[in-house]
């Protein structure tokens, strides 16, 4: 607890140093794009105050000269926010879940221990459920669209992925509320854009649907205020 | 011993654990776990890993699994020792965060598959698939040339000073270097001089000769 109240007078002071005048946050997407969504469901859960800045996808802005001084690898979303500008969204979030421990909805937990269990679950959001989440949602959602036919194998393959991962996740919310321990965080939050396109869009809610515990605990944070704004941008 | 690191030397996951309780100067027990007889599939171990994966982490009574969540509890509560690894103030944090999320997303990807095909699968006896090898080959190197922009005006990915940012990419360069895709790393110069700068680092010294030792040899 020392260590986390130290980081709060030293963000306070370099916050005020660095930005005499307050500026709003740039956030650089689009309204529809899950990882832009990612960012501004956390900047809504810490009232932080925000412009959505459109990056248009469909016409490739976001691969154009201009864009990629901003990210090298031409994604969406980039914060600007006074002299900083930055960018991968879970980055994004954490830095402002830290930033702002102060002030709305606690995000990172009470203890060193309680951030630990919240960023394994988050690493778990990166790297078994975003990937199979993904790939389902853009060949239900976005294949034909661009032109291609939905490849059924990959469709297959990620809903037998996250079939897996949605059992595992089913057993820690039997003994958890949420998945970093009984209160919403971070790692919860993570979980929003993808699953939302899956349940709301893709016609796959059943994935979560029929596990007992996940099916609580998805109606539990997409009931947030601040994902219900996030629809509304 | 309070700290326990369940895993294998040869694990890439693992290397990146141990690199940083190095780092920290921690003393910690490896609690071998037999990857060829899958013991990490198996009941004792799912209980610390549900996903079946190694490393599993224990620091008194806090289990953990991911090697991204571990160093970065590690880097935080020893925080007072060794080696900084999350910058020393707050307003750096932000850029290391980010090439930590780089590392996550767009090297470990492709770099995983080139260790997999090109390093484990050998050993196994499992034919290589060439498609994957050319692919990630490709995404690797588009990579690279970020960072090889990056890294022409940054000493660290993460800026003036190592960090977790650059820590994180240890393990799979250190594969890479074995096969012919090494040409990858030489072709970039920005990214050879940092490669050569944190992999002389002792505490990586340390963790690659135990990985050394761990391999089986070839006949």
């Amino acid at each position: 607890m020392v260590a986390l109240d130290f980081r709060v007078r030293g963000r306070f002071v370099s916050s005020v140093v660095g930005c005499i005048v307050r500026m709003v946050v740039k956030l650089h997407g689009a309204a529809f794009a899950a990882c832009p969504r990612r960012v501004a469901a956390c900047l809504y859960e810490k009232n932080v105050e925000f412009e959505l800045v459109n990056v248009d996808l469909f016409a490739g802005d976001h691969k154009k000269p201009e864009f990629l001084q901003l990210h090298p690898f031409g994604l969406v979303p980039v914060i600007q926010d006074c002299d900083l500008t930055f960018f991968e969204s879970r980055a994004i979030i954490r830095y402002y879940a830290e930033k702002y421990a102060g002030q709305g909805t606690d995000l990172l937990g009470k203890s060193l221990e309680d951030r630990a269990t919240i960023e394994q679950w988050l690493e778990v959001e990166a790297h078994y459920f975003n990937e199979p989440a993904f790939s389902l949602a853009f060949q239900v959602l976005y294949a034909e669209k661009l032109g291609q036919e939905p490849d059924l194998n990959v469709i297959k393959s990620s809903e037998e992925k996250l079939t897996k991962v949605l059992d595992v996740y089913e057993e820690r919310l039997s003994k958890s509320k949420y998945l970093g321990g009984e209160f919403f965080s971070l790692a919860d939050l993570s979980h929003l854009p993808f699953a939302h396109y899956l349940i709301n869009d893709s016609g796959k809610g059943y994935l979560f649907h029929d596990r007992k515990h996940v099916s609580a605990w998805w109606e539990d944070i997409s009931s947030r205020p601040s994902w219900k704004k996030v629809l509304e941008l | 011993m309070a700290i326990k690191l369940h895993g294998s030397w040869m694990s890439t996951a693992t290397l990146r654990v141990g690199a940083t309780l190095y780092e920290k100067g921690l003393d910690f027990e490896l609690v071998p776990v037999d990857l060829s007889a899958h013991e990490h599939k198996q009941e004792n171990f799912l209980s610390l890993n549900p996903f079946g994966q190694v490393p599993a982490f224990e620091d008194g009574d806090l289990k953990l699994f991911e090697s991204r969540a571990i160093t970065k509890y590690i880097a935080y509560k020893y925080k007072e020792q060794g080696t900084e690894l999350v910058g020393a103030n707050f307003s750096e944090m932000p850029i290391i965060g980010v090439w930590m999320e780089v590392e996550a997303h767009h090297f470990a990807g492709p770099s995983t598959k080139l260790v997999w095909e090109l390093c484990i699968k050998p050993m196994i006896g499992i034919p290589v698939d060439e498609t994957v090898v050319e692919e990630a080959t490709g995404k690797l190197n588009g990579v690279l040339d970020v960072y090889e922009a990056r890294l022409a005006k940054n000493k660290y990915l993460g800026g003036d000073e190592f960090s977790l940012a650059d820590l994180h990419h240890l393990p799979n360069i250190r594969y890479i270097l074995m096969t012919p895709k090494a040409s990858l790393f030489t072709s970039h110069p920005h990214v050879s001089r940092w490669w050569s700068d944190i992999s002389s680092r002792p505490a990586w010294t340390k963790a690659a000769a135990l990985s050394d030792a761990a391999i089986p040899k070839q006949a």
